[in-house]
């Protein structure tokens, strides 16, 4: 199978690195090679951060190429500004609807509006879901991570039965079924 | 059991497959996880140290001692440990000793980028490195018994990439490796008396060592075309693999000491031969000395920062690398930020307000160089505010603020104070006691009253600590109170001596804190006059929004910093603000 790339991106706390945990553990349990990597800077919160799964035969490289990631995954609009150079020219963009304010010491700019649109005039395919939404109502903000996670399960090959045990596997139990949960409505966003 | 590892994770699996007894460490991103991983393993006797030099010496006591010993840091823990790294070798091991190094090409969390290879030579030790995490499991193993094997210390090197990335690894049970016991060998083991006898007999060492490297296993040519060869190692090698799957490759897992009369061959076989490595030209330097010349390596490849598939690809074939939007569309930065509730913001805010000059240090409050505090106006590395603080004062700067973290103080700033108080420099240092190692994740040290292993621990007193140094200035300070904070800070600065200040507030985040019970504060729109002074906490938790500022109340912390900033009040605790009285 050639390698399937994908990049999630969010703000510090929101949960980009245990989305990706689990992108790349299900895909180890599909059969695939995976490798899985993250970058952040020094701040423990509100820091930008974007992780790399790629997953296929035979992974090399731990970071995609710029131009060649598959989906996007985005747990924030402007991150998705952010990294959309390395999506593929028909690759898709999977696009929480949710800003975070950046602090405003650095660059006093607004926030920019119409990210969606942008996005979609470079000739991605954009798909919007109300991610922090739907995991506010199901009592939690956390899990948005995990609506998002569902969402793009909805465009990949890993059967039903192995996103389950990696949830099962990974989540711990107090949280499974909210994240289970999660996970279904943001698979019927997806869709 | 194949499991998902991150290279960090993996590298302790396999110490602990390889029977390592003791680990020590003293926390440095990327190299922290690695003992924090050990430490959960029951029968490895982990713990921080106070700094890395400490914790190099306690693992040569445990090696010579006869237990298999680990000792783990950052780049610039190697700096302070670089010591005992030079001495050791001369004297060797006894058991397995090997010594982590994690290097931060790129700087994602460092304070420079320092390419730690050229220590391994200095030192005359064998360097390893592996690719991603499967090999790095295999090759910790390795490099036990290659210590064992030659008596010599290993440097174990790993960057940020292979540190943090998670792929494969095949684990396996732990081996029984026996204590090997000490032989009281004064002549090898008293370096300063016998050196000079030592001293051959390590430049024989590393000819066995070089003539090893010519059939280690883990320098590996893969062969391809015969129109491209290529010489890489470490997380390189991945980017070659990914952009260039023909070619013939050299794949180095020992970088020191190199494999000569094999890279000859190889590249004699090449009209030119690409280098590619990361950070600065140490393989391609190593093959000039050899008198292999026929190689393109730094010229394409920079040594400034990370390298990626991209950037090979760039210097393979010169293809060009697609750029961000930001052109096209805004895409604000996310500047790091201290917390909501953290307690440096208190002490930076009185620091400003005082306007002095502040020599500061390596944690979360090194952010105080950044707006909107750009209190501190000095920072290099870990201990350095208050020697350099004391430097200032003899350059005739009369009012100096040294700045730093309870790490820090107890990894390195001691004995500077210690200078300080002996030569009566009537500098002010202000301790920032949080409660915890904050900036690399929450670690554990010698005044937080617990230790790796989570065993309660004796916590340090800094009153006593500080008064036996000599210092006759000491006061104590919550942070949270700005006013008392300033006035802290101003009667240290009057102080005809040495004085320290102890700001003690714990970490926000740390997990018994965020249990607290605590208020939240709001603004009351109606009484805001938009001044934005509010702004100046560069709070995560206070966002502006349409024209007034907005208090995310699951964030906020209730330390009220904010609120001292409002000049008319209308920044309130929810529970007041409710009260008709206010
Ligand atoms: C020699 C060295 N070792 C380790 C590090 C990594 N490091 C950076 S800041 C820091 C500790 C900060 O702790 P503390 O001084 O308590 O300040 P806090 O972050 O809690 O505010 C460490 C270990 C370093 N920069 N240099």
């Amino acid at each position: 199978m050639p390698i399937t790339n994908v990049l999630v991106a969010g703000v510090g706390g929101q949960g980009v690195v245990l989305a990706s945990e689990l992108l790349a553990l299900a895909a180890i349990g599909a059969g695939h090679d995976a490798k899985q990597g993250e970058f952040h800077g020094v701040a423990q919160r509100g820091g930008s951060v974007f992780s790399h799964v790629r997953f296929g035969d035979r992974v090399f490289s731990p970071t995609t190429r710029r131009g060649e990631v598959d989906f996007l995954l985005a747990l924030e609009k402007l991150e998705a500004l952010r990294y959309a150079h390395f999506v593929r020219e028909d690759g898709m963009i999977l696009v929480n609807d949710h800003e975070v304010e950046p602090i405003r010491t650095a660059d006093t700019r607004p926030y920019p509006k119409g990210a969606v649109a942008f996005l979609k005039s470079k000739g991605f395919a954009v798909r919007t879901i109300k991610a922090t939404e739907i995991a506010v109502e199901l009592g939690n903000h956390r899990a948005a991570n995990t609506v998002m996670l569902g969402a793009l399960a909805e465009q990949l090959d890993i059967p039903d039965e192995i996103w389950d045990k990696t949830l099962e596997g990974r989540i711990p139990e107090g949280l499974l079924e909210l994240n289970r949960k999660a996970f279904a409505m943001g698979r019927e966003r997806g869709r | 059991m194949k499991q998902l590892m991150s290279g960090n994770e993996a590298i302790a699996r396999g110490a602990w497959e390889a029977g390592v007894l003791f680990a020590a460490g003293y926390p440095g991103t990327p190299s922290t996880e690695v003992l924090e991983a050990l430490s959960t393993y029951h029968d490895v006797d982990a713990q921080w140290s106070t700094n890395e030099k400490v914790a190099f010496d306690e693992c040569i006591g445990a090696a010579l001692g006869g237990a298999r010993s680990m000792v783990t840091m950052k780049h610039v823990g190697l700096n302070v440990a670089a010591d005992p790294f030079m001495v050791f070798p001369y004297g060797g091991t006894n058991a397995g000793f090997v010594a982590l190094v994690a290097d931060d090409p790129g700087m994602y969390s460092s304070q420079n980028e320092q390419d730690s290879r050229y220590f391994a030579k200095i030192a005359k030790v064998p360097l390893l490195e592996p690719s991603d995490a499967r090999e790095a499991h295999e090759f910790v193993k390795f490099a036990f018994e290659l210590s064992e094997r030659f008596e010599t210390p290993v440097m174990f090197r790993t960057t940020t990439r292979l540190a943090h990335t998670r792929s494969v690894v095949e684990s396996a049970e732990r081996m029984d490796a026996p204590r090997r016991p000490f032989s009281r060998k004064i002549s090898q083991y008293a370096i300063p008396v016998y050196a000079r006898f030592r001293r051959p007999e390590l430049e024989d060492k590393l000819n066995r060592l070089r003539e090893f490297a010519e059939e280690y296993p883990g320098n590996v040519v893969e062969e391809g075309s015969r129109d491209i060869g290529i010489v890489t190692h470490g997380i390189p090698y991945q980017y070659v693999k990914e952009v260039a799957p023909g070619a013939s490759v050299f794949k180095l897992g020992m970088i020191y000491p190199l494999p000569k009369r094999r890279l000859e061959q190889f590249c004699a076989r090449f009209e030119m031969v690409f280098v590619v490595e990361e950070s600065e030209g140490f393989i391609e330097q190593e093959m000039a000395s050899f008198g292999i010349l026929n190689v393109i390596g730094k010229e394409r490849f920079t040594n400034i920062g990370e390298l990626s598939a991209d950037l090979v690809a760039q210097g393979l074939n010169s293809t060009s690398v697609p750029s961000d939007f930001a052109a096209q569309t805004t895409i604000l930065p996310r500047p790091p930020v201290l917390c909501p509730g953290c307690s440096h913001r208190g002490v930076l805010g009185a620091l400003k307000e005082l306007g002095v000059l502040v020599t500061g240090d390596i944690g979360c409050y090194t952010l105080g160089c950044l707006p909107p505090y750009e209190a501190m106006h000095t920072t290099f590395c870990m201990g350095a505010s208050i020697g350099n603080a004391t430097g200032f004062n003899k350059a005739g700067e009369e009012r100096v603020v040294g700045l730093i973290g309870d790490s820090t103080f107890l990894h390195s700033g001691l004995p500077s104070l210690l200078s300080a108080v002996y030569n009566q420099v009537p500098t002010t240092t202000i301790l920032l006691d949080n409660g915890t190692t904050g900036m690399t994740g929450h670690q554990q040290h010698p005044g937080t009253g617990s230790t790796l292993k989570e065993r309660p621990a004796p916590r340090v007193n800094y009153e006593n600590l500080i008064q036996s140094l000599g210092v006759e200035h000491v006061a104590v300070v919550d942070p949270w109170d700005p006013e008392a904070t300033a006035a802290a800070i101003k009667s240290g600065l009057d102080h005809p001596g040495p004085a320290v200040i102890i700001a003690r507030r714990s970490c926000r985040l740390l997990p018994e804190e965020k249990a607290k019970d605590k208020v939240p504060y709001q603004v009351e729109e109606l009484n805001c006059i938009q001044c934005e002074d509010c702004m100046a906490t560069g709070c995560p938790a206070l966002v502006w929004e349409g024209d007034t500022p907005h208090i995310r109340e699951w964030e906020c912390a209730g330390c009220a910093m904010c609120a001292y900033l409002c000049p008319v009040d209308a920044i309130c605790q929810v529970e007041v603000s409710v009260d008709a009285n206010h």
